[in-house]
């Protein structure tokens, strides 16, 4: 499981910074497109990481529900939240050694940061929050759909537009006017913008927000907001799922 | 004073389907009831509502005496729950697993160690305790799902079908299991498809179809409902069957039933072995030889047919758990 989680954003990393990061040209980067480019997609893979734990959380919770080991909880005097929150701060740690990993290859391929180390592991705290968040919806598909495949598809599909109309991989310059207008308003490019901050990946030549959204001009504070406001609503509806868990 | 599980018109409705349409249920303490009926019948339905996972859309239920609908948790101090499936973890040891859940249940980690042993040791998963559950066998993990219902040795048990799906040799296991836990006092439900299961282990039956309780009572007196005992008999010649008729009408208590083409005659009797006995004597002496006869007993599946107009095995395997899982 943890092997997979690792496998598939290392093949991210390798494909984007040898595939494209000698055509995707940068404007204004110096030292070099395909080096600028590498710099810049990183925070964009590794939050793409840390949301796809959520088909895992999903997956989990419908295995559970699916084999009665959910009905067995439920009827034992525990919190009701409990099962949920054990699972989903789980997930979370996996989704930190994946991160972890992820790092250390990037590292390797030449991905450099240029702030201190607290804003650096700050930008990683901020990406596992946001891992944190998405569990919290993975949750309530796993709770929702029948079968543990299900979950997977379900907790997936949805993660590709999401994770790629957004800053993650290209600057957002290139994409019509309504695209601009929704990955920037999108939660997931707060984050990817908070930790390219935070590790100082931002290109000189990029400006922050093309049409002048709020959480682009603010990304670290967006990013917090966003991610608390996912885990009390899902956490809410998780739960309430969950006590009447059918 | 209601028994140790009591429930008033219990109805759950799943969409269109009227899972439980109206169920009543009294047990007396220590002992057991048997939900008999085919798959989709709504018995589990109705365990899920006892056990605190279904909110039923309207009636009342008590378990232990507690309100199930008003004090849920406190319920859940109360019960042991065994579902339709091994509800264990894989990736866990037997050993883990009776553990957690002796912890969830709010027990020490040192007492919830030392009980976990004992059950291990009761139900003959010593041996394999430190491996895996996943590499258990069907019967060892119904065991150990057993085992995990049974850590705070609750006074009310629930049990979901629980022997389905396993060898015979494997639940004759179980069947001694839940003998011993009755005798010591444990209040007991029990669903079950097997006429036979039911016979066995439970001291009432409440048969049950399409979410109502179509009839109740020990198996004796649904056996006796279904008409009692029957004299059967065939005949070797076919021109004896009009002669063996007359002969079983007068010893009989009630109308002769000829089956023409097997040559076998049927009539309901009192007085079991003496009056067969006289049958006998009686065709005998009017020179009928016989190639069969025999006293019969009806067994709960003829209950069943009688009362259903439908064979409890022949279902559709699926339609209970989905219907559960709507």
């Amino acid at each position: 499981m943890i092997l997979f989680g690792v496998i598939q954003p290392v093949m991210f990393v390798v494909l984007f910074t040898y595939v494209f990061g000698g055509s995707i040209n940068i404007p204004g980067a110096p030292g070099g497109s395909a080096s600028a480019y590498k710099e810049f997609l990183m925070a964009g893979i590794f939050a793409q990481t840390v949301t796809f734990a959520t088909a895992g959380a999903g997956a989990g919770i419908a295995d559970d529900m699916h084999k009665g080991l959910i009905d067995r909880f439920r009827s034992l005097p525990m919190a009701r939240g409990a099962v949920l929150t054990g699972r989903t701060l789980a997930d979370l740690v996996q989704t930190a050694v994946t991160l972890a990993v992820l790092a250390l290859v990037a590292l390797i391929v030449g991905w450099r940061t240029h702030e201190n180390l607290g804003k650096v592991l700050a930008g990683f705290g901020l990406l596992l929050l946001l891992g944190y968040a998405f569990t919290w919806i993975g949750a309530l598909i796993g709770l929702s759909v029948r079968t543990p495949e299900a979950a997977t598809s379900g907790g997936l599909i949805w993660l590709f537009p999401l994770t790629f109309i957004s800053n993650a991989f290209v600057p957002v310059n290139g994409m019509p006017r309504f695209l601009q207008y929704i990955a920037e308003w999108n939660p997931f490019s707060a984050t990817v913008a908070a930790a390219r901050e935070l590790f100082g990946n931002t290109i000189e030549g990029v400006p922050k927000s093309v049409t002048g959204a709020w959480p682009m001009e603010h990304p670290v504070l967006a990013s917090l907001i966003w991610s608390v406001i996912i885990i009390v609503a899902f956490r809410t509806l998780a739960v309430r799922k969950y006590r009447s868990a059918t | 004073m209601p028994g140790a599980i009591y429930a008033e018109g219990l109805v759950k409705t799943f969409g269109e389907v009227r899972a439980l349409d109206g169920v009543d249920l009294d047990v007396p303490e220590g002992t057991v009831l048997g939900l008999l009926g085919p798959n989709g019948a709504g018995k589990t339905t109705a365990v899920r509502c006892l056990t605190t996972l279904l909110t039923p859309d309207s009636g009342r239920a008590f378990v232990a005496g507690i309100d199930v609908l008003k004090h849920p948790n406190e319920v859940r101090r109360s019960i042991g729950l065994s579902g339709q499936f091994a509800a264990v973890d894989e990736y866990l040891t037997g050993r883990e697993n009776l553990q957690m859940v002796g912890q969830l249940y709010q027990m020490k980690a040192k007492e919830a160690k030392v009980r976990a042993g004992e059950l291990l040791d009761r139900f003959n998963l010593a041996d394999a305790a430190d491996r895996p559950s996943k590499t258990y066998s069907g019967g060892m993990r119904r065991r150990l799902d057993l085992a995990a219902a049974l850590v705070v040795s609750p006074p009310v048990m629930f049990m979901d079908e629980p022997t389905t799906g396993l060898d015979p040799r494997n639940r004759q296991q179980l069947w001694e299991v839940i003998e011993e836990l009755v005798s010591g006092g444990t209040t007991l439900l029990l669903t079950t498809q097997y006429l036979e299961e039911a016979d066995h282990l439970a001291h009432d039956i409440c048969v049950v179809d399409h979410g109502r309780v179509i009839a109740r009572g020990t198996a004796d007196q649904l056996k006796a409902r279904t008409g009692g005992e029957r004299v059967e008999v065939v005949v070797h010649e076919r021109e004896h069957i009009a002669t063996a008729s007359e002969v079983l009408r007068g010893l009989g208590k009630g109308e002769v039933t000829v089956a023409e083409h097997t040559r076998k005659l049927t009539v309901p009797v009192t007085g079991g072995a003496k009056l067969l006995a006289e049958v006998i004597r009686e065709l005998d002496t009017r020179g009928i030889e016989i190639d069969d006869i025999g006293l019969r007993r009806p067994t709960l599946d003829d209950v069943f047919i009688s009362l259903t107009g439908h064979v409890a095995a022949l279902e559709d395997e699926d339609e209970g758990t989905k219907e559960a899982g709507k």
